[in-house]
């Protein structure tokens, strides 16, 4: 490594949505286009702040919907910009066409969703569907659980994206509402222009210049199409050790960092839970509880649900005798319904991995679960182990009958 | 070419380059000009959207003894085959011919 910039942080209250703006303006972002939803909404009121007091040199973009949002953001990146945009819910749905062409022309955008249910009936609160929904785009996924790491990841996720074996847009998400709307101490930089060694301008990727034409989306034949579809297979394979070298740079410049899945007890567990996002909060308290009656837990947190880590997840199955997964959105019309025990599921199985995995759907449209619900999951699942009950639908845990 | 080789997301790196877009092998049907039969009105040559239709600086007698200067040929690395100058062809001097491969 060349030169370690020393930074010096200061350690600032923040909502997620707070600490996004401020990692946005750390990563020195050249323009940002974005529609205000909720919760989202404050990421952009604070980057426009930044902007107005001159300490974000950028475009802002105000545009009428957020499938301009992402056209907009495709078009800054298109030119070499570092674009920026963030979304939920409905908006990541508008946008969803456009996803996919911000991948498939492989521009580096990055994006931050406040992770939000979806309607009909109308839900302003937090749940994982709009991001599960974006699953197949393309995009490379990152899932925050606190403020800090919302922070750390953006600035990561410039490194992921502009690196020349991916070239893809990432995405990171976090709970719209219980992190994008309350507090938490985060370190950010104390100078603007503290990561410039890590996340260096020096765009790689297909730009438009009038020196030098290139035509960017063109059509593709049956005869073409497939191969520009099979190059990002192998950038979204090629993106988890990019992922994993990021998080490892910044640990050693930063001392931060967070790993692929976050760990904690696995070994010899008779259980270990497995979720994303803010609830993992919950479940870690909970769990210490439970410990501290002599119950061994293990505890696993998926940061990157896209590539995902199927063999992280194999090792960490190998530790523990079983598995309860804890999603936070539905797959309609399939017994195992929760998106990631699905992955899980099919990571093991493919690998010959036998071990129980208990999908549990928690927390839609922000249900609340709590750590009595948390403790009750595990006393059901010890149940369920111990009469060797096979799960074929998902436990949709606390719905009224 | 595999998707090794290929540009990144089907973008293309060299401006000007639709001559090296073969559209020819979209055609099923081809159109042939009887040079004996056409009357150079460049009907074709106008209506073609390709263009596909060539003037070529080459002179031709016909049968009744009229002089032309030139003569109109069809580029069929470039034809997609939309039929449009048989179409509009006054004289029927273009054959609709089903390709065969």
């Amino acid at each position: 490594m060349e030169s370690v910039l020393k930074i010096t942080w200061k350690r600032l209250p923040l909502s997620s949505n707070f600490a996004i703006a401020q990692a946005v303006k750390d990563s020195d972002v050249d323009v940002v286009s974005a529609y205000p939803i909720t919760p989202q909404t404050t990421v952009v009121e604070r980057i426009s702040e930044f902007i107005a007091n001159g300490e974000l040199k950028a475009e802002m973009i105000h545009v009428e919907s957020e499938h301009s949002a992402m056209s907009a953001a495709i078009g800054a990146s298109a030119f070499g910009a570092r674009a920026f945009t963030a979304t939920a819910s409905q908006g990541l749905e508008l946008m969803h066409e456009l996803l996919h062409i911000a991948s498939g022309l492989r521009l580096p955008i990055v994006m931050s969703v406040a992770a939000r249910a979806l309607s009909a009936p109308i839900s302003i609160w937090g749940d994982y569907t709009d991001v599960m929904n974006a699953r197949d785009t393309s995009w490379v996924t990152l899932i925050a659980s606190t403020a800090q790491e919302a922070y750390d990841s953006i600035i990561q996720a410039y490194k992921i994206a502009e690196d020349p074996r991916v070239f893809l847009p990432v995405m990171v998400a976090y709970d719209g509402y219980a992190m994008s709307h309350t507090y938490e101490p985060v370190y950010v930089s104390e100078k603007a222009d503290a990561f410039k060694d890590y996340i260096p301008k020096n765009p790689q990727w297909y730009t438009l210049n009038p020196d030098k034409p290139v035509t960017i989306g063109s059509i593709a034949s049956p005869d073409w199409y497939y191969e520009f579809k099979y190059q990002q297979v192998v950038a979204m394979k090629n993106a988890y050790d990019v992922v994993k070298e990021a998080d490892e740079e910044y640990g050693k410049r930063y001392e931060r960092k967070y790993g692929i899945i976050e760990e904690d007890g696995v070994e010899g567990s008779d259980i270990t839970f497995v979720t994303y996002g803010g609830i993992f909060g919950t479940l870690k308290e909970s769990v210490e509880e439970l410990r501290k009656k002599g119950e061994k837990i293990g505890l696993a947190r998926i940061r990157l649900f896209r590539p995902f880590p199927s063999e992280d997840i194999a090792k960490i199955a190998e530790k523990t005798k079983a598995l309860v997964v804890l999603d936070r959105a539905i797959t309609y019309g399939v017994g195992i319904s929760g998106p990631v025990s699905r992955e899980i599921i099919s990571s093991l199985y493919s690998r010959g991995i036998e071990r129980n995995v208990y999908s549990f759907i928690i927390g839609i449209g922000q249900r609340t679960v709590t750590e009595k619900d948390m403790a009750a999951i595990y006393e059901k699942t010890k149940e369920m182990l111990a009469s060797h009950e096979k799960q074929k639908e998902s436990v949709y845990w606390g719905v009224r009958e | 070419m595999g998707w090794k080789e290929l540009p990144r997301g089907g973008s293309i790196l060299e401006p000007g380059n639709s001559e090296s877009r073969y559209t020819g092998d979209w055609r099923t049907f081809k159109p042939v000009i009887k040079q004996d039969k056409c009357t150079r009105c460049l009907r074709c040559w106008i209506v073609c959207p390709e263009p596909a239709i060539y003037i070529i600086d080459k002179p031709y007698a016909t049968s009744s003894g009229r002089q032309f200067k030139f003569s109109v040929e069809v580029n069929y690395d470039y034809c997609k085959g939309c039929g449009m100058c048989v179409e509009e062809c006054e004289p029927k001097a273009i054959d609709w011919v089903e390709e065969e491969k």
